[in-house]
């Protein structure tokens, strides 16, 4: 349901503010939600000015610098540091992406970084990402197969068909593109999500899976794929550099050439 | 701790909308101003059904700066509808995907509305 306005208890109100210690000159301010599920209190945005002369060049480097030196209660998802595990996906500098893989100096003014839009928090920067893994499982995100495996090796594959899956495979599960969907934001409950739909295509599109017509008449549904309208958000926003609009047209594509 | 009340994440507020979601919510916003303009127009057809007098009320209100204020908003956007519609037809026919083709097809239904509406505009003061 489209609500613009957020609830009573998630309105981010202002936070504490620590400064940079004397004799820093080059000072960015990080302006980050904080939310302590423990305090009973609202969100809240606490700045924490950083030298970045004195800070690697990342996004994820100063929330690390954050944590050891200025605030040990700071929570976020961190993992490889290298943009393969998709666990520091979050709001920054107003669009999706991976702290680690966004350089500090990209980012005009303020950096303001939140936790992925419209989720439930955990705390701070950790959303609760139950529904879409549960939506992602819904899809059967592995291969379906009625015939027995040749019996000297594996279900084979040509070149061409492999690389059907180019652009599909690479997908780390970050949720960035998810949670930029305003469709997914307003039918979050209903629509399955980019992410989540770029998994289907993924099998749709995979020449040994043989449950194909099953998967499509899964989709063929008013919410689940057709409530995507091309805003391309996800694309635009996913730092894989993938293109999950695309692979939902060409759900949609299949669709039609079924129906036909 | 409480799993209840966890907090919703800021949404639209925080989140810069690229020029392509405003063009997606701007087709929105021109389709319910196109049915309100029917309104309109349906008004326009009652009032010269009924008679010289009501048709002269419905002329000097759609004469006036606020009705011609309208009818121009009313122009651009079934222009702007019509652009962005032929661009949900060709990624329908599966067509425009990639951010290149998807920012240059913005471009051109921006433009197509800016000169549509010229058109239009230039038509209506000939005629």
């Amino acid at each position: 349901m489209v609500e613009f306005s957020l609830p009573a208890n998630s309105r981010v109100q202002t936070g504490k503010s620590h400064k940079a210690a004397a004799g820093a000159k080059n000072v960015k301010t990080f302006k980050i939600y904080r939310y302590d599920p423990d305090s009973g209190s609202n969100p809240r945005l606490d700045s924490y000015e950083i030298d970045l002369d004195k800070c690697g060049p990342m996004v994820l480097d100063a929330l690390l610098k954050i944590k050891n030196e200025i605030d040990s209660t700071l929570t976020f998802r961190r993992s490889c540091r290298e943009g393969i595990c998709g666990s520091c996906a979050m709001n920054i500098d107003g669009s999706n992406t991976l702290a680690c893989l966004k350089p500090i100096e990209d980012i005009k003014g303020d950096a303001k970084i939140y936790p992925l839009p419209h989720m439930p928090v955990v705390k701070d920067l950790v959303p609760d990402l139950t529904i879409p893994y549960a939506q992602l499982a819904s899809v059967k995100p592995w291969m379906q197969t009625q015939t027995p495996p040749p019996p000297d090796g594996e279900r084979l594959q040509s070149p061409e068909e492999r690389e059907k899956l180019d652009g599909m495979w690479e997908c780390i599960l970050c949720f960035c593109c998810q949670t930029s969907c305003p469709s997914y934001w307003w039918n979050g409950d209903r629509y399955l999500g980019p992410a989540v739909l770029l998994q289907a295509a993924r099998w749709i599109h995979d020449s040994r899976d043989e449950m194909t017509g099953e998967r499509l008449d899964a989709l063929e549904d008013p919410f689940k794929l057709y409530r995507c309208h091309t805003i391309m958000n996800c694309t635009k926003t996913c730092p894989k550099g993938l293109n999950p609009a695309k692979a939902i047209g060409s759900i949609k594509t299949k669709l039609l050439q079924r129906g036909v | 701790m409480s799993t209840r009340n966890r907090p919703l994440s800021p949404h639209l507020d925080i989140y810069r909308l690229p020029l392509l979601a405003i063009m997606s919510i701007s087709h929105r916003i021109t389709g319910v101003g196109l049915v309100i303009g029917l309104f309109a127009l349906a008004w326009w057809l009652c009032a010269a059904a009924s008679g010289p007098e009501s048709f002269a009320a419905a002329q000097a209100v759609f004469g006036s700066f606020l009705g011609k204020l309208f009818l121009l908003g009313w122009t651009v956007a079934l222009f702007f509808h019509l652009s962005h519609g032929v661009r949900h037809l060709l990624w329908d026919s599966g067509w425009g995907f990639e951010l290149s083709q998807a920012y240059l097809s913005a471009k051109i239904a921006l433009g197509a509305t800016a000169v549509l509406t010229v058109l239009a505009i230039a038509i209506y003061l000939v005629a």
